[in-house]
């Protein structure tokens, strides 16, 4: 009988070799005369144990990591594949306290299931939402997104059903559906292991979002950085293809929903709505005046929906087991379950999904373990390149959109980066600024040339020049930046530069004042 | 990685043809060319106008915005090299001078033994950090030692393709 190994194909357990360690257990397994199976699942979000090997035993999924090609001829030795013990083994999958913490409802199936097969999709309650939703009327579909509390996961946190029912609303011969996952914020990597791990959840998200404001034509925006997604992707939309659930008869009665993958070309500004429909209709990604609003005038003029991948991964379960159950989960006005991403300097980083409400503390420090390095945590970045920094004493702050506002932080789409001791916040200032510059669309002036002028005028408070004066004249540039900037590219940098500066004024005095000072 | 092939006007035709129909065709067209020649060549752009009955204004300013399209064909290979932030805090910039001193080669610069270091904003890996793209394939947790091979190693492809 042949053992079931699961292995993951999921870019994160690549990047340390986990291809390598799949070519030895077949190779292995092939030289003991064992027959195994491997299947390449997604991940399971513990990523300092990648490759996380899982052998299918009769005590449930067993696992071993972080394995390297080199461990694997002792791994079955041990008896690994029916569960053995070793140095490596872990224990089952599904009782390791970092599992049996979570909450997870969008990831449920990640890293469970092979994400290429139709079948497994099926059999671990794929497609119960699209079956719900075509079972009620769009306008109701719309009404249990609504109920669900749901909001945009890209960063803004705009109410879903609202944006769902505006779209829905709209009167026009055509309309759209947008995904965006030009996921560029450092620190995030849900979206990508969305697409690894259970890319028919997004597009089942797609379907009903599709069905339920009129759509029938969606596009998936991809970053081009991400090539092991595009392939997955890729693989999931012929499938879904060939079975039906996307093409002319899409929603039955000759209704039809097509839906394509569109790639990226390295601009991080395209993950702003407007310049990724400007990128889409293949033009420059040069940010849009609002109004109009996308939802009423989009993608080629027409009213189109467009949400972040995790916003529309949350829309199966929602549809499948009701907009209440998932606003049973969460705090305040932030309600459901969020995908925090946990990298930087963190000794187990990962994908965490919680409920809102947990705090950073517990996410870093229980779920995280502290540094990587050892050295005491010094700063913690929420919510990508134009999220705050914000100091240690912070971290009990709850993770909720409100909350994290009122402290002059933001929640963005869920990332966290760890720094140490080490980090140099006047250092991080200006990168803030340097990338601001780098990936700004240069429609709007403050953007353009506020973000070059930052740059410059942080790099002479780090050379010691004029350190007083030029911190008053980076305030100000921040106001201008925070109240003129047409998006929030050039709108939020201000975030992390008067962050640094705020919560870290010991990394902005005059060099020859530090030096004395150690 | 298809190894690029050189500019032929047909081949460009033909490509771009295929995809003239498709909504918004002017990315994939840039893309399906880049990834045959390897860069958009600037006789394409005439091209591209044309089937697309778009100015040439336009596909240029396209081509320009984005950092991914080359104007000039490669001239060996490149290696995306993550820096921000998250990597930043796991080491990526001490990672990146080292290889500026050990190899010589300027990130950013030109082609260096037949390869260039391009900076990369984040390629979502963020817990397994410094990390670089090459050839398709992602690279993790990388040390002076380990990126040292890797750019040795794609020194070594570029040379075999000349």
């Amino acid at each position: 009988m042949s053992i079931r190994v699961y292995i993951p194909r999921d870019a994160a357990a690549l990047s340390v070799g986990a291809e390598a360690v799949a070519e030895a257990f077949r190779r292995e397994a092939a030289t003991r005369g064992q027959t195994v199976e491997i299947v390449r699942n997604g991940s399971r979000g513990m990523m300092w144990l990648e490759p996380l090997v899982e052998v299918e035993t009769d005590q449930g999924r067993i696992a071993y990591g972080p394995v390297s090609a080199r461990d694997v001829a002792s791994l079955l030795e041990a008896g690994a594949l029916q569960g053995g013990d070793h140095a490596l083994r872990l224990g089952p999958t599904d009782q390791l306290d970092w599992m049996k913490r979570q909450q997870r409802l969008t990831f449920e199936r990640i890293g469970v299931i092979d994400p290429l097969s139709l079948a497994d999709y099926c059999a671990h309650g794929g497609l119960k939402g699209l079956k719900a939703a075509l079972a009620m009327t769009p306008a109701d579909v719309v009404e249990q997104v609504r109920l669900s509390g749901l909001r945009g996961r890209g960063g803004a946190g705009f109410p879903a059903g609202i944006k769902w029912k505006t779209v829905h609303d709209a009167a026009a011969d055509r309309k759209y559906v947008v995904c965006n996952a030009d996921e560029g914020d450092s620190g995030t990597f849900a979206d990508r292991m969305i697409f690894e791990g259970d890319p028919f959840m997004l597009i089942e998200g797609m379907a009903i979002a599709a069905y339920a404001v009129g759509a029938t034509k969606g596009f998936i925006y991809l970053r081009s950085e991400y090539p092991h997604a595009a392939t997955a992707m890729e693989s999931a939309l012929n499938s879904a293809k060939q079975a039906g659930w996307i093409g002319r008869d899409a929603f039955g009665r000759g209704k039809p929903f097509d839906l394509e993958l569109r790639i990226g070309a390295g601009a991080y500004i395209c993950g702003e709505e407007t310049s990724l429909l400007e990128s889409l209709e293949g033009k420059r990604g040069i940010v849009r005046a609002k109004p109009p609003l996308p939802a009423l005038s989009g993608l080629f003029g027409k009213p189109t929906l467009i949400n972040n991948v995790l916003t529309l991964a949350a829309v199966p379960y929602i549809l499948a087991e009701g907009g209440k159950s998932y606003a049973d989960f969460g705090m305040g006005r932030s309600r459901g379950t969020l995908p925090v991403q946990l990298g930087g300097n963190v000794l187990h980083g990962g994908l965490i999904e919680l409920a809102f409400g947990v705090s950073l503390r517990e996410i870093i420090e229980g779920f995280g373990g502290g540094t990587a390095s050892g050295r005491p945590i010094r700063a913690v970045q929420v919510g990508g390149p134009l999220g705050a920094y914000i100091t240690e004493k912070e971290l009990d702050l709850p993770m909720d959109y409100e909350t994290l506002a009122a402290n002059r932080a933001m929640l963005g789409h869920g990332g966290i980066v760890v720094f140490d001791d080490t980090v140099d916040m006047a250092k991080m200032a200006r990168f803030a600024f340097h990338f601001c510059a780098k990936e700004s669309c240069g429609k709007c002036t403050p953007c353009r040339i506020g973000a070059t002028r930052g740059e410059e005028t942080v790099a002479k408070i780090i050379a010691g020049t004029n350190v007083e004066a030029n911190i008053a004249i980076v305030r100000d540039l921040c106001d201008v930046m925070t109240a003129g900037s047409l998006c929030a590219h050039g709108g939020l940098t201000p975030m992390p530069v008067l962050s640094a500066i705020d919560r870290f004024p010991e990394d902005f005095v005059p060099a020859e004042r530090k030096t004395a000072a150690e | 990685m298809t190894v690029p092939v050189a500019w032929d006007e047909n081949l460009a035709v033909e490509l771009i043809t295929e995809r003239s129909a498709l909504e918004g065709a002017m990315l994939p067209i840039l893309h399906a060319l880049q990834e045959k020649f390897g860069y958009v060549d600037s006789r394409a752009v005439a091209i591209v106008a044309n089937t697309l009955n778009v100015s040439r204004a336009e596909v240029f300013g396209t081509i320009s915005f984005y950092h991914d399209f080359k104007r000039q064909p490669p001239l060996g290979r490149t290696i995306k090299l993550c820096r921000a932030e998250a990597c930043q805090a796991r080491g990526a910039e001490e990672l990146a001078a080292h290889l500026e001193n050990s190899e010589g080669v300027q990130i950013d610069g030109g082609y260096h033994n037949g390869v260039r270091v391009e900076t990369a904003f984040c390629l979502g890996n963020c817990a397994l950090g410094p990390n670089a793209l090459f050839d398709g394939d992602i690279f993790g947790k990388l040390d002076p030692q380990s990126l040292s091979e890797l750019y040795a190693a794609a020194s070594r492809k570029a040379g075999a393709r000349q």
